[in-house]
């Protein structure tokens, strides 16, 4: 137990005051590190957002029932998380991101923006999420093993976005649609998300259905468009347990991260000049 | 040559008569002169569908009127000419604000397929017309903007590859099945034009601000934006 907690502490920042024990938990500031006397373990858990780990495997959840807007708040927890998994990462590591409920994600928190008071400051508001939201993508993109998004249930907008800034992307074929909602509500592209479609998604009639068409499409046509990997799975439990798979599967490689983000980042070069990334070249052949 | 109907929400233009509708000068300029209208009367809900009567949509640059110049230096003047002053139809097509769809009568060779891939949503017959860029057989080189406006909207390498240099004479079935057209399943003029007509109707009843549309449009082909000079605007006004 003892040796466990100094892990958990050796995993997130230090806070080496404030600590209170009581019943196994420790409290810490705002933030909670809950210890379990077996696997999965939770390594953070910040404002909208836990890190697990399960074997191999992360597991970045989007916790509660609501449709996991994308605040200010919850960006940087996000980020924050992802460093967390890249900083924690060896050969073998893989990354699973899923949401609780309803929701993937349905984008950035807009009603944050509009309760800004004036037009001005709305649109500030909705450029700073814009702007911030970049290194997330970028993260992604970054990081050292393979990624995999687990849509539980209907991704929108930037929440679109977040999915396919993963290297795999299952949904369910009962529940959940992508959208992206801009053309219906009167928002231009920033230009990374373009990027992002045009990068990820394979042919311009795929790409002007899911920009042009304002249309939901459910999990049995995004496969058909090629947008995601996988809709064969019909509950929540049952998409996470075939990303589970996927990345168990992919785990068992072991495969070198640093190489792995390398090539990853040289599939995207336009996304990573817009977003201030380098693609590293270079050669260290296994041996 | 060519006509702009208003039917509701959608703007008809229609290249008229039975001929070829090859791009003359002429026909170039009352293309641009259409467009630009059918820009100024756009609001939300608007949507073009372009046209054609007879046998064919269009068959690309008028070579003869180049050829009969008199000599060969004249010749590859005027083609240049046609080439260059063909671009700003595809760039008014590209920053129309409204969502515009090709409804292939029709036969759509070299830049007569270029004007029908230059729409959102193309549509042909399954019975009659083909898609067919002549240059490879007649020996003319490809304008960069046809390049792009291939690479842009033809999704497979394997299809553009079909596309520009197999001289290939594509039907309907096998256009659908290449990914350049979205529907081929209307076997006669006026089915394509109604199924058009549809599909017109669906996405003017989303009332789209134009200016939205055509800003998140040109995301999608920033190299062929590029190439036409045309900006794209990146902004964001929240609809209330």
């Amino acid at each position: 137990m003892t040796h466990r907690c100094g892990e958990a502490l050796a995993l997130g920042q230090c806070w080496a005051s404030g600590l209170a024990r009581g019943n196994g938990r420790m409290w810490l500031s705002k933030f909670q590190i809950l210890i379990l006397p077996s696997s999965p373990l939770l390594i953070l858990r910040l404002t909208m957002c836990t890190l697990e780990k399960r074997g191999d495997l992360f597991l970045l959840t989007l916790t509660g029932d609501g449709e996991h807007r994308f605040h200010p708040n919850t960006i940087a927890s996000i980020i924050s998380l992802l460093e967390q998994a890249k900083s924690q990462s060896k050969r073998g590591s893989v990354l699973i991101t899923t949401a609780n409920g309803k929701f993937f994600s349905n984008g950035f928190d807009l009603a944050w923006a509009q309760s800004s008071g004036s037009k001005t400051a709305a649109a500030e508001r909705l450029h700073h999420m814009v702007e911030s939201f970049k290194p997330v993508v970028a993260a992604l993109l970054d990081l050292p093993m393979p990624t995999i998004a687990a849509l539980n249930g209907h991704a929108a907008a930037a929440g679109l976005m977040l999915a396919l800034s993963h290297d795999y992307v299952f949904m369910r074929n009962d529940r959940g649609v992508l959208y992206m909602s801009e053309v219906d509500i009167g928002l231009s592209m920033p230009d990374y998300f373009a990027a992002i479609v045009r990068s990820k998604i394979g042919t311009s009639a795929a790409r002007r259905e899911v920009f042009l068409s304002g249309k939901k499409i459910r999990g049995e046509e995004a496969v058909a468009l090629g947008i995601v990997d996988s809709a064969a799975h019909d509950s929540e439990e049952g998409v996470l347990e075939a990303t589970v798979r996927l990345g168990e599967k992919l785990a068992a490689k072991k495969w070198s991260g640093e190489v792995y983000a390398s090539i990853r980042k040289s599939l995207y070069p336009e996304l990573c000049g817009m977003l201030n990334l380098e693609a590293k070249i270079f050669a260290t052949p296994k041996l």
